[in-house]
């Protein structure tokens, strides 16, 4: 069993009865010429790593090899804790491991690339936010992976997930509008619903530049993670109070590709415009490389 | 189109920072660690392009060296390589080429010294995503994923090798998925890549290595996850 977009898979889903996750899984399986135990597990494993990765730095803070960022993720957490924080709910949670696991990709610890590592922090932000609001059990945070998986999928096939190709809204982009779906499902959404979350959540980080300083995982990569976990956190919310999406997925998947080949390769991870080409920005890249040791 | 795994999307695992810049350039080296059987005593990494402007902040340099003592891309040990290397008295030195741009912009050189065994380089490339190929081994033109189980036979161009190595597979009931050979001129120096979906048994590459003249003969193990 295959699928090649997103009207394809609810097809698939209306038709066999099943949802994105399962869908997604059997494709694994046949397709992918996976099994389901194997399958299972290698969720499993990503699922542990995702989960030490987005709770360490918050009792011990990392700081990245370039020396840019480090210790957001604790900050944020004393500050929930404080009790004088603005947010509240999931989106506190999610905002405090967005920060973590670009700590720990950024000081070369285990991450899991999802769909990159620079956008590693938006996927475990929303699935471990809801996870612990929520009280779900494994299965359905599990089946938020898979679904994440499926929309990641189509990006990937139709689109692009890939900074230097098509900008941030392609890494950070993608992996909010995979997350987005992962939340709807999770809350017990449609597979409709699910598709209708991602594309609303696409269409508001449509543009987005990609312009690491100093060309390095880190800034501002780290706070965009955060702005990717929101995003998804509120189309989620905005899908399941009943609020359909104008544009579908894939005319939005195409879109992205579109303003992606649009956007001047300054600013598709070349590191010579936005925020990488701005004068501190400029600055912190010499800082850094004068240490290189040449 | 090859098929995309929800893995490929939800992965891979990978000490960071960056899918190529350090998932990559780790699975470069692992692969030459594989070749030869980790019989390394002393290694010279030339990094181009991308990797040689921005190797320290991607930690390119611990990725490649924690590859060559084989790690794989999510082992966190790759963090402290230079230390491990030091341990195990591995030699190692890195060569930064700004000047060469006719080339990927993330690709390494690594030139092998080993025990017993004549010193061998390879050029390896960083594709994007984790995912890399072996392009050069001692100057001629390869390519190479590391997807599957394989042998590499280095030999002299001549006839009658091709079909000596694959009788000896036949015989062993070994089937082959790819088989591709390079060579640099007529009757010189000369690659064949044996690709397998199942493991290439030892007995397999000793029996090839006693009843064939070859220059070398290398097997890789594929990572099963």
């Amino acid at each position: 069993m295959d699928f090649i977009s997103a009207a394809d898979l609810l097809r698939v889903c209306g038709e066999e009865n099943i949802t994105i996750a399962d869908a997604m899984r059997e494709r694994e399986n046949t397709a992918g010429e996976s099994n389901p135990e194997l399958t299972e597990s290698k969720m499993k494993k990503a699922l542990n790593i995702m989960r030490e990765s987005a709770h360490s730095p918050i009792e011990k803070p990392f700081r990245s090899q370039g020396g840019l960022i480090g210790g957001e993720a604790k900050k944020l957490n004393d500050r929930a804790l404080s009790g004088k924080s603005i947010l509240s709910g999931a989106m506190s949670k999610a905002l405090i491991y967005s920060q973590a696991v670009p700590e720990v990709n950024a000081s070369m610890g285990v991450i899991v690339a999802a769909p990159t590592a620079g956008a590693s922090g938006v996927l475990p932000a929303v699935l471990f936010a809801l996870e612990e609001e929520f009280g779900l059990d494994e299965k359905t945070v599990l089946d938020g992976l898979f679904t994440a998986g499926a929309v990641g999928y189509l990006l990937t096939r139709n689109s692009s997930v890939s900074g230097a190709s098509a900008g941030c809204q392609a890494e950070i982009g993608s992996a909010a509008a995979m997350v987005s779906a992962a939340a709807v499902a999770m809350m017990g959404g449609t597979p409709e619903q699910c598709l209708d979350a991602a594309s609303i959540t696409i269409s508001n980080m449509l543009g987005l530049v990609c312009d690491p300083i100093a060309g390095l995982v880190e800034a501002p990569c780290q706070s965009r993670n955060a702005a990717g976990a929101a995003n998804a956190l509120i189309s989620a919310e905005m899908v399941l109070s009943g609020i359909k999406a104008i544009i579908p997925f894939d005319e939005m998947a195409q879109s992205m590709l579109k303003v992606g080949r649009s956007i001047p390769s300054e600013l598709r991870e070349t590191a010579m415009g936005g925020c990488a080409a701005t004068p501190t920005g400029c600055s912190h890249k010499c800082k850094i490389f004068s240490t290189q040791g040449e | 189109m090859a098929f995309i795994s929800v893995f490929d999307v939800i992965g891979p695992n990978m000490v960071g920072p960056s899918s190529s810049h350090t998932a990559g350039a780790a699975s470069i080296a692992l692969l030459v660690h594989k070749m030869t059987g980790g019989n390394i005593e002393k290694v010279k990494f030339t990094l181009y392009g991308s990797f040689a402007r921005t190797y320290r902040g991607h930690g390119t340099d611990k990725a490649l060296l924690g590859g060559i003592m084989g790690f794989e891309a999510d082992d966190v040990r790759i963090r402290d390589s230079f230390r491990l290397a030091d341990e195990k008295g591995l030699e190692y030195e890195f060569e930064i080429n700004t000047e060469e741009t006719d080339v990927h912009p993330n690709t390494v050189d690594i030139e092998i010294t080993r025990r017993d065994a004549p010193p061998i380089s390879v050029r390896g490339e960083s594709l994007g995503g984790g995912a890399c190929e072996l392009t050069r081994i001692n100057g001629v033109k390869i390519r190479l994923r590391g997807e599957y189980h394989a042998l590499i036979i280095s030999h002299q161009d001549r006839p009658g090798i091709i079909a000596a190595v694959t009788n000896i597979l036949s015989v062993l009931d070994i089937n082959i998925a790819y088989l591709r050979v390079y060579r640099e001129s007529k009757g010189g120096q000369a690659f064949m890549i044996i690709e397998s979906d199942e493991e290439i048994p030892d007995k397999a590459v000793n029996k090839i290595k006693k009843s064939i003249s070859l220059d070398d003969i290398m097997s890789i193990k594929r990572q099963e996850v």
